[in-house]
């Protein structure tokens, strides 16, 4: 049985349609990335899955609870990791940890406690204040918040956003040992990187849907072939490579200052000038191909 | 993973909830003993000893002092619960995106509501004794009836607390305070019987005075000091009433806030 179904699922905020009959499901102990850009529904979804959000039509189960009926129960077995960071600031590290393992009835409060502050590598920072610390480790908290009562399948919305590179890889690390240890992680995030990192599967989202669904690999060989060129110049250059292109039926799309000829290992006839930048097809490509936004 | 239930109200979310507040109150209870224990000395000094002096001698009976000071019970209670009610719940969910990291576990808005109210009135019942001690400093008499006043004064302020609560849950920003405090905690204040009988008002607002719980509060505390009579038995059960009453329009108000 999957540890996440959402089936027909709409979730509607005045005219706006955040999640349009999204159908969705997690199979227990992987780690599937929710990618997609800003508006696509991702943190709707999140919030759906912890009954924060009522669906207006649709079902969900998660961990074998249907929600949003008995969503507290749901909210037991999970654990989340929000995109905001909302500690305690004046409260200590250990205080805003045992708060949470107190919410989630954890019977031995000083051990689980214990076990988050090593997970988060705060043990030397336990009665510091939350304000005190730094903002890598206020999101280690964070995390380390979310995982005090050992849950069986974590939410995390956004992990990294608006980190550092450093800090940014301090939590992938720990993320990728939540995985290994067998949680089921369902992921939302804006960043490719994290995506083909972290993820076993990933579900690209755009318009509160998934459009594509898959490992790494196979959605970048499905959508985006094997290679992709990136051809730089002025803007009458790269209106004719991008003609000659399209014309042999490769597709084409925005690369910043320059443009990429996605699946280039096709082109033939010079349609790839020989002064392009070639590498492997990425998530990126697919993620820009299939919704048309520029990724981060 | 413990047993988490399917039925409301379970005490370890509320417990959970309320360890967050003592958590937290930790770090600022000297400020707030400090203001509520001088706040009423002030009052009383100004009062109690300047008008008591000067203009009034006695009301009913009483020294204007001992009637300044039971009275004051009620001014610190609202203070002490609608106030920290209003302004704490709308910079925990606005700001401080408090009430989804608390939402995000096993507990639910009405448990949520449960835990605040409940803290805010614990809270309140102390503080609220605080006018009376004063008092007795300036010369009331304990009476055995004044132990009743902590309870009293928790039961009022579940029913400011929620009010409080219900109010933050329905502002869009937090300036809209001002209309609250202004049109409504002040004219309550004013028109509970603490720093003047309200016998002495017109008699619609002598009417007004009997729907306002601050009032019934005033005249249990004075009672507790003076002299129980029979219908203190209603005061309280208003009191009991405002508080229910308010606790299901704000658990209705945070649900609607809350959950999307």
């Amino acid at each position: 049985m999957s540890a996440i179904s959402l089936s027909g699922v709409v979730k509607r905020f005045g005219k706006i349609t955040a999640v349009d009959h999204l159908d969705l499901e997690v199979e227990p102990g992987i780690c599937l990335g929710l990618l997609g850009p800003n508006g696509a529904g991702k943190s709707t979804t999140m919030r759906l899955l912890t009954g924060q959000a009522i669906a207006d039509e649709g079902a969900i189960r998660v961990l074998e609870h249907t929600l949003p009926a008995d969503a507290k129960r749901a909210r037991a077995d999970m654990g989340v990791v929000p995109q905001l960071d909302n500690l305690d600031v004046d409260v200590t590290v250990e205080e805003n940890l045992a708060v949470f393992a107190r919410l989630y009835r954890v019977p031995d409060v000083h051990a689980a406690v214990e076990r988050a502050l090593a997970l988060a590598r705060l043990t030397g920072r336990r009665t510091d204040a939350v304000d005190e610390l730094s903002g890598g480790m206020r999101r280690r908290l964070l995390l380390a918040r979310g995982l005090v009562h050992q849950p069986r399948m974590v939410l995390l919305d956004e992990p990294t956003v608006g980190l550092d590179p450093q800090i940014r890889t301090q939590l992938w690390t720990l993320i990728d040992d939540l995985r290994t240890g067998g949680a089921t992680i369902l992921m939302s995030t804006h960043y490719i990187e994290e995506a083909e990192r972290l993820a076993d599967e990933v579900a690209l989202m755009a318009a509160g849907r998934v459009i594509a669904r898959g490992r790494p690999a196979a959605l970048i060989a499905e959508h985006a072939g094997r290679e992709t060129a990136e051809i730089y110049g002025p803007p009458d250059r790269l209106a004719e490579a991008r003609g000659l292109a399209e014309a042999q039926g490769l597709r084409v799309r925005p690369a910043g200052p320059a443009i990429a000829v996605v699946g280039a290992e096709r082109a033939v006839d010079g349609a790839v000038p020989d002064d392009a930048v070639r590498r492997a097809a990425s998530l990126e490509d697919v993620f820009v191909l299939l919704t048309g936004e520029e990724a981060e | 993973m413990s047993e988490v239930g399917a039925r409301r109200l379970e005490p370890a979310a509320i417990g959970g909830v309320m360890s967050r507040e003592v958590a937290n109150f930790r770090t600022f209870w000297k400020a707030t003993t400090f203001s509520s224990v001088l706040e009423p000395i002030v009052y009383l000094l100004a009062f109690g000893l300047g008008l008591g002096a000067t203009v009034v001698d006695e009301i009913d009976g009483l020294p204007y002092v001992e009637f300044v000071g039971t009275g004051m019970v009620a001014t610190a209670v609202i203070f002490s619960s609608a106030l920290p009610a209003m302004f704490g719940t709308f910079v925990k969910h606005r700001f401080q995106n408090t009430y989804d990291a608390i939402l995000a576990a096993p507990v639910d808005v009405e448990e949520l509501v449960t835990a605040e109210m409940l803290w805010i009135g614990l809270r309140a019942g102390f503080y609220g004794c605080f006018p009376l001690l004063v008092s007795m400093a300036f010369g009331l008499d304990p009476e055995p009836g004044m132990l009743l006043v902590p309870l009293f004064c928790f039961t009022t302020a579940l029913g400011f607390a929620a009010f409080g609560i219900a109010v933050a849950a329905t502002v869009g920003k937090i300036d809209q305070f001002n209309y609250v405090t202004t049109l409504v905690i002040t004219p309550l204040f004013l028109v509970a019987g603490t720093f003047f009988p309200i016998d002495g008002l017109p008699e619609g607002l002598q009417v007004a005075a009997n729907a306002n719980p601050l009032y019934h509060l005033v005249e249990l505390v004075r009672h507790a000091a003076f002299g129980f009579e029979a219908t203190d038995l209603i005061r309280f059960t208003v009191l009991v009433a405002f508080a229910a009453v308010m606790w299901r329009i704000a658990v209705r108000r945070m649900e609607e806030r809350l959950i999307d």
